[in-house]
């Protein structure tokens, strides 16, 4: 799964696409390896742009449930930010938006991470005002 | 096979319905009654089918405990919780003074599966007999031994004599019982559960309780979805949503909502009932995972729709 990323202070955004299913759940978990790895290092945040996930399995929801617990461990944060409607509902029924932390946006995932990442963020994309 | 009936669908423990609950449901009963003419019992009986199930009824407490329709006249049931004393009572008042016959069959050993042997009254008339099926070793030591001193008063020799036979399934290989197939399956549970696969006259039932399902291992979700393959039924452990079940409830045996939805769908499958209710569920809580659950087969399908139920004490359900 390739999964593009950008860096912003001490926030990594990743943004995954396609179905997360009981197939491609493994991918995202291998592609997510290095960039918990970094995050963890760094003691940062990292933020799962979701805003091009149409569906996520059981599967796919456990992986960011291994992510989150392996960030807390090293006093690192995730987020899960802007998700689809369908995958929105998928979160709630499974409760995951009670384990997890859930933003509406790509912007309040990294606001609650630094301002310096918010900052960033912002001024690579100046349109951005939500 | 014609269908099946609850007769216990709560996991862990027995509950019942208290004073302040059911004070709490005749409030919205009555509220909603307003304005209506409810002359006679048919009124009646109508309007409370207007009313969420939750409202004018109850999931109902008895521990887990399935009557299967196989036809015949002999009895299929699956486990023996609390439920199995008002099977008992049920099969009682249909004797008509001719001998019965009970094949039931075992998911695993915990209390809630079997503490409502000592209350079976069918097992105690002579002449019944009782066959008790399944894949662990020590099914009659644990049912002795639940009637054993200072558990139970009196002991399992006393009353059931020589009505009651066990009868080992090996895993994995359909056996005929009675004119039905039956096949077990190895579950991941504390202690080990079994699920079950019955084949009869066209149709096919899976019974899947007190089961955990580890989302990394591709396997063993293969190995369900082959065991639910096609089946016109399957009753599944929903205890947990699965957010609790892989995190804090996580090794505590058992599966979710979620899992049950997924696992049917790739099996094709065309109906789940949830059973097992979480005891510090209300009915508006499990109403509410209903809800859930449909939504849930309703946004996610890619073929036929997966029909949605969730147990309660005295559903049936017609195959």
């Amino acid at each position: 799964m390739h999964i593009e990323t950008q860096h912003y202070a001490d926030t990594i955004v990743a943004a995954p696409a396609g179905r997360i299913d009981h197939r491609s759940a493994a991918e995202l978990e291998a592609a997510l390896a290095p960039l918990l790895e970094q995050t963890g290092a760094a003691r940062g945040a990292l933020v799962l742009d979701f805003a091009r996930v149409d569906y996520i399995s059981s599967v796919g929801l456990r992986v960011l449930m291994v992510a989150a617990k392996q960030m807390r461990a090293q006093q690192a944060r995730l987020s899960v930010a802007a998700l689809q409607s369908v995958v929105a509902e998928i979160f709630t029924i499974s409760r995951f938006d009670k384990v997890l932390t859930v933003c509406v946006t790509l912007d309040d995932a990294l606001a609650q991470g630094s301002s310096a990442a918010l900052a960033a963020y912002r001024a690579a994309r100046p349109s951005s005002t939500t | 096979m014609k269908g099946v009936r609850f007769w216990g669908t709560r996991g862990s423990l027995p509950v019942a319905l208290t004073a302040a609950g059911l004070q709490h449901k005749l409030r919205a009963v009555l509220r909603a009654s307003q304005g209506r003419r409810l002359d006679s019992d048919t009124d009646i009986d109508r309007f409370l089918a207007t009313l969420p199930f939750a409202t004018a009824g109850t999931y109902g407490g008895h521990s887990a405990c399935v009557q299967i329709d196989a036809s015949g006249s002999d009895y299929f049931v699956c486990d023996m919780g609390s439920g199995l004393r008002a099977l008992g009572q049920a099969a009682m008042s249909q004797r008509a003074g001719k001998a019965q016959t009970f094949h039931i069959f075992m998911s695993h050993l915990h209390w809630d599966h079997i503490m409502g042997l000592p209350f079976f009254v069918p097992a105690f008339i002579p002449g019944n007999r009782v066959f008790i099926y399944g894949s662990h070793r020590e099914i009659e030591a644990a049912l002795r031994r639940q009637q054993e001193p200072p558990s139970f008063p009196v002991g399992f020799d006393t009353i059931f004599e020589s009505r009651v036979q066990f009868v080992a399934l090996e895993p994995g290989v359909r056996h005929e019982v009675a004119g039905i197939g039956v096949t077990t399956m190895l579950q991941r549970h504390t202690g080990d559960s079994y699920g079950y696969r019955f084949d009869g006259g066209g149709k096919v039932l899976v019974y899947s309780t007190d089961s955990e399902h580890p989302l990394s291992d591709p396997e063993h979700t293969d190995r369900f979805v082959r065991f639910f393959g096609d089946a016109d039924l399957v009753i599944f452990d929903a205890m947990y949503s699965l957010a609790d079940a892989i995190s804090v409830k996580a090794d505590w045996g058992h599966s979710s909502n979620v899992v049950g939805v997924e696992l049917c769908q790739m099996a094709g499958a065309k109906h789940l009932c949830m059973t097992h209710h979480e005891p510090v569920f209300d009915d508006n809580a499990i109403e509410a995972m209903l809800a859930e659950t449909r939504r849930l087969e309703e946004i996610t399908r890619s073929g036929a729709p997966l029909l949605i139920s969730a147990a309660y004490d005295g559903l049936e359900i017609r195959l």
